[in-house]
Order: structure tokens, then sequence, then C-alpha cells
């Protein structure tokens, strides 16, 4: 009955929904795992990548891609600069508020930028080709979801042979673990910290790439909601590994897509409240996290 | 006899800011006024929000999901009966066939907020920490999601308009007045010392008999009602509302006004939400021209909200603790010792 009415198409929009949303979980559970900040602002890091490829538009597809990347791993440090740096060690509620303010006040700074051509929103065209769909078993996938999928498995294999192999990996799984003991240890924290906060910005610039695709449209609430969604499904994974996390953010992007092919054609206005009702009884059942097997959740304290 | 006066200051400090604000709001021109109402509703909401937050320490996001209930059935029932039946059709016919006074509506989106929270937080409560957070926003989203498009309760995705505004100065001040007495008389009663000790260590608590569950469940009860209370209060001075009002922003500004003044105590609700919300009345205002101590101060359009988000973020990063540190109001040094 369910696989019935699941035909090929909702599936692999669905997969597709879940990749993305499994690399914008890495990006904020590596920086949670570092500094214990849960970053709010990461869809605007996301946003201003996609601003930045509306407004390169014009220029080669390489030197868009660049700078689009260029801008989000320097603003990603800046707001480690001025903002997680001074922060550091504070209760997670006065951080998870701050980084609020801070998304607030760049998405106020990407309106003012945005509304001085006198319309509201900006039109990226780089990658529309890929909007195109192709035949497989008898249904229409779009390009961009091998290219979501794809993008997703080779960031994920980097990340993992860097965390594995590397040497400030090594020193990044310290800190996650246990950020003092790695200190007196001898990890530097500024540089696993600049390190996470890098990678973290890379892989928001990739993901302005591909959402782009499907969204050319970008307005200053760009990314919020997605990032909001991801938020909720890291928690559910368990933000306290990454790949917890990771699948965490998976698992709630096909969530959303496979209710969405599910729900009748008249009830899909309750889509946000069948998934969100789904959250609050894996919550109930699993606090620590749905793949979180063998551990108890963390101290009381907030 | 110090006990006694230390209580005194804690509940007159913040019902003198209030009433300070609601008398200066009596002298300024309507266009002005509307500045103090918000200042007096933002004082209801973040208080409710603190019962629970500041008492229990656990981050919750889904408050304002009882100030959007409370706003829209005082909303609905108090829009006069001849012009509801032609402009809210949809609604369940009890509903689109009565109609109740002011002060009764106030009282029903109390007794709806807290019923409500009290059944969500009937399993809710046993989370804590993230989990709580998420499972409290997960409300929040299906509140508004339920809100936004079930036309048999209220307007849907429409704005809901002809509402009596109601809030004014007397309104706005009593309601606040009457939030922060309910807050401060909890905090003081034995319900309310236990869910601080859970606070400070749910371990300890916990071995000395105190059903954390419990506590917080009441404590989550109690602050849907005020906050229910002060959605009423919100419908009745806006006059008209719709679903996104009452979401994502509210909820972020309310908490942000909040850990601003100060988590843990009644003093830093009152002061984070009269500082933030006159911090952002004074931007509004300079935006179209003010003038301050002989200058000119004019801000081109649009830097209101980059200001707004600048400051809060300069302030949680300069005093994390919050501008009361999270202390209530209390006498200096010199006269308590006497």
């Amino acid at each position: 009955m369910i696989v019935a009415a699941l035909n090929f198409q909702t599936f692999s929009d669905a997969i597709g929904l879940g990749a993305i949303y499994a690399l914008m979980a890495v990006g904020i559970g590596l920086v949670f795992g570092v500094l214990r900040l849960v970053n709010f602002a990461y869809g605007q890091l996301i946003m201003a990548g996609a601003y930045t490829l509306a407004y390169t538009s014009s220029w080669p597809t390489w030197a868009s891609v660049v700078t689009c990347f260029a801008v989000v791993v320097a603003l990603s440090l800046t707001m480690d600069l001025v903002v997680f740096r001074p922060l550091r060690g504070q209760s997670p509620a006065v951080m998870l508020v701050t980084t609020f303010a801070i998304a607030f006040l760049l998405q106020s700074v990407a309106l003012i930028v945005d509304i001085r051509d006198g319309t509201l929103g900006e039109v990226t065209a780089a990658f529309s080709a890929l909007n195109e769909p192709v035949k497989v078993f008898g249904g229409d996938v779009r390009k961009i979801t091998f290219v979501s999928i794809a993008v997703a498995v080779g960031a994920l294999l980097v990340l993992a042979l860097l965390l594995a192999k590397t040497t400030i990996g090594l020193h990044t799984r310290a800190a996650a673990h246990d950020f003092r003991t790695a200190r007196l240890l001898g990890v530097r924290a500024n540089r696993v910290i600049a390190f996470a906060v890098v990678l973290s910005g890379l892989l928001a610039a990739a993901v302005a790439l591909m959402m782009t695709v499907s969204q050319p449209f970008v307005t200053p609430d760009f990314a919020l909601q997605d990032t909001i969604v991801v938020l909720v499904g890291v928690v559910v994974g368990g933000i306290d590994r990454l790949w917890t996390a990771t699948l965490g953010g998976f698992t709630i992007g096909f969530a959303w897509g496979v209710i969405n092919g599910l729900l009748p054609t008249d009830k899909t206005v309750y889509l946000p409240s069948a998934v969100f009702t789904l959250v609050i009884i894996v919550l109930l059942l699993r606090p620590a996290g749905l793949f979180n097997w063998g551990r108890h959740a963390a101290g009381e304290r907030v | 006899m110090t006990r006694w006066l230390d209580g005194a200051v804690q509940l007159g400090g913040p019902v003198a800011l209030v009433v300070a604000v609601g008398l200066v709001s009596t002298t300024v021109s309507a266009a002005n006024q509307v500045y103090f109402l918000n200042a007096l509703v933002a004082v209801a909401i973040v208080v409710a929000i603190y019962v629970f937050v500041g008492n229990s320490g656990v981050l919750s996001f889904g408050q304002i999901s009882f100030v959007a209930v409370g706003a829209f059935a005082a909303g609905v029932m108090t829009v006069p009966l001849d012009s509801k039946k032609g402009v809210l059709t949809t609604l369940f016919p009890l509903l689109r066939n009565h109609t109740i006074g002011n002060v009764p509506s106030l009282l029903l989106a109390a007794a709806l907020g807290g019923l409500f929270a009290f059944v969500v937080g009937l399993p809710l409560m046993r989370l804590s920490g993230l989990a709580a957070g998420i499972a409290t926003f997960a409300v929040l989203e299906i509140t508004h999601n339920v809100l936004q498009q079930w036309t048999k309760i209220g307007p849907g995705a429409t704005t809901l308009s002809l509402v009596p505004e109601s809030t004014g100065p007397l309104q706005g001040t009593l309601g606040a007045i009457v939030v922060i007495a309910v807050a401060f008389g909890y905090q003081r009663s034995r319900l309310g010392r236990k869910l601080r000790a859970t606070r400070e260590d749910p371990q300890a608590a916990s071995g000395v008999g105190i059903g954390v569950h419990l506590q917080r469940l009441w404590a989550f009860t109690l602050s849907g009602a005020l906050a229910g209370f002060a959605g009423a209060l919100l419908v009745h001075q806006l006059g008209s509302i719709t679903t996104e009002q009452v979401f994502l922003e509210l909820t972020f500004l309310t908490l942000a006004m909040l850990v601003i003044g100060g988590l843990t105590s009644l003093w830093g609700a009152v002061v984070g939400a009269l500082v933030v919300s006159g911090l952002d009345s004074f931007l509004s205002q300079a935006e179209q021209g003010v003038h301050v101590l002989g200058f000119k101060l004019d801000l081109p359009s649009g830097s209101r909200l980059v200001c707004l988000g600048a400051i809060m973020a300069l302030m949680l990063i300069l005093r994390p603790s919050g501008l009361t540190g999270g202390r209530e109001l209390r006498l200096p040094r010199a006269w308590r010792r006497r």
C-alpha cells in the first residue's frame, strides 16, 4: 500500500533533499562539536552564497563559483572571530540567542542590499540546465538530484578521510570529545576551531550552489526554513556525534519528501504538522538521539 | 523585616517601571502611544516565558504557541456578531454565533493557554536540554500550521481584523502588572522554590524528593496561561492579526529580550523587554529623523533592523549574563544592613 503510493519520483526527490540536508547537518554538527554552539545563523551563510551567485551570474561560471566559496568562507571565519570567540564557554542559551541576533542582522543587511534595485529577490542562472529531467526506471529524475547525491557522498567521504587520516582531523575529533583534555594534551584550540569553521563554510557554499538550482529566486530568507528543519533533524538524530547528526539531517529531509508524497493532495498543507508530530514522538522515545545507541542523554543542566 | 522588604522591592521595582511606562503613554500623541503599548505587551509576553524558562532553566521555543492560541481565541470571540457572520463564515457554528466581552475574552485566553500547555507539557516535560527545546519548537510549528490552515477555528491564512482595540494604557498597564504579580507570587511560593532547586541541580533536587517532571509541568502550565493572557492583550492592542505575527520572529525577539535582560530573574525579564522594545521604537523613530541632545539623527531607511540585530548581539557578547546579571532588584547594601 505504502510502496504503491510512493512512486519512484517522490522517492528520488526525497533522497535528493535528504542529501542536501545531510551536508547542512555536517556543517552545523562540526561547529557544535568543537564549540558546543548551535549555529542558527548557518542558513544566512547559505543565503550569502546564493546572493553572491546571483550578483555574479554574468561572470564565467568558474569565477562565480570561486567567489561564492570565498565569500561564504570569509563570512564564516568573520562570524567566528567577532561572535563565537568572545562567547566561548558561555551557556548554550546565550550562544544560541546570540546567533539568532546575528541571523537577524545578516538577513536585514541582505534586505537592504537586495532592494537597492527597487525589487525584492535576485535570480541565479548558473546551473539551471541541471533542472532538466532524465528518464530512470520510467520516472523523471532531475539531474540535480544525482548531482546532490554525488556531491553529498563525495563530500562526506573526503570529510571522513580528513577527520580520520590527518593530524588536524585527529585534533578536531579529540576536541569534540573533550575540549579541555584535548587542550591539555597540546591541541591548539584556535586552529581546531578555525578548521571546523572553514569546513562548515565550504559546505555552506556547496549547499548554496545546489539549492539555487531548484530555487533560483533568492530572497533574504533563503534557506531559513531549511536551516530550522535541519537543526531539528540534527537534534533528533543526536547532536553529540557527527555521524548521528548527519544521519538525522538526511532522515528529516527524506521524511519531509516521503510524507509529502504520502499525504493526500488536499492534506499536503498539513505537512509541517505531520513531520513535527513525528519529531516529538521520536524525541520522547529516544531523547538522546534516534541513532545514538548505547548512550544516555547528557546531563540535565542547561 | 528584611525579607519582607526584599520581597516588596522585588515586586515593587518591576511594577513601578511598568506603571511609569503606562503613565508616560497617556501624555504622548496617539501616534507615539503605540510604542509604549507595544512595550507593555512585550513585558507581559516575556514575563510569561520567564515563568517557565527562567525558573526551570529549560529553554523553550514553544511559549509563543500559547500566545498565538490566546490571541486567536480572544480575537475570534470578540469580533462583533454582525460583522462576524459576514467575515468569518467558515467557523464552527458555536464560534460563529457567539461573541463575548473584553474581560471574559482575556480569561478565556488564559484558560485555553493553560489547558493547551498542560496537555502538551504532560509528555514533553520529561525532556530536558536541547531535546526539550526542539520538541517545544515542534509544538510551535504545529500550532502555527494548524491555525493557518484550519478555517473552522479561525480566519486561516487571512488577517483576523475588526477585533476591538481595548488594550489602551489602562488595560496594558494592568495586564502587565497582573502577569508580573502572578510570576512573583509563583517564584516565592513553595512550588516555585522547588522548581528553582531543580534548575540549580536536578539530581540533588530529586534526591531530596522533588519531582522534577511535576514541578516543570506546573510552571509550564502557569506560563502557558500567562502567555495566553498576554496573547489576548496583544490582539486587543493590534486590532488585527495574522498567524505570522505570532510565530518565529516573535519567538526569537522575546527570547532575546529575556536573555538580554537576564534569564534567571523577574527584574531581568521586565528590564529586557522594556530596553529592547524601547530601542526598537527609538530606532524606528530615528529612521524618520529624530533630535537627540541637539543633534539630528537620521538613519537611512531599512537600517533599523540592522542596528537592532547588531546592538542585541553586542549586548549579549559584552554582558552574557544579561543586563541585570540574572539577579532580582535589591536595595543598596547600606540600606539593607540596618
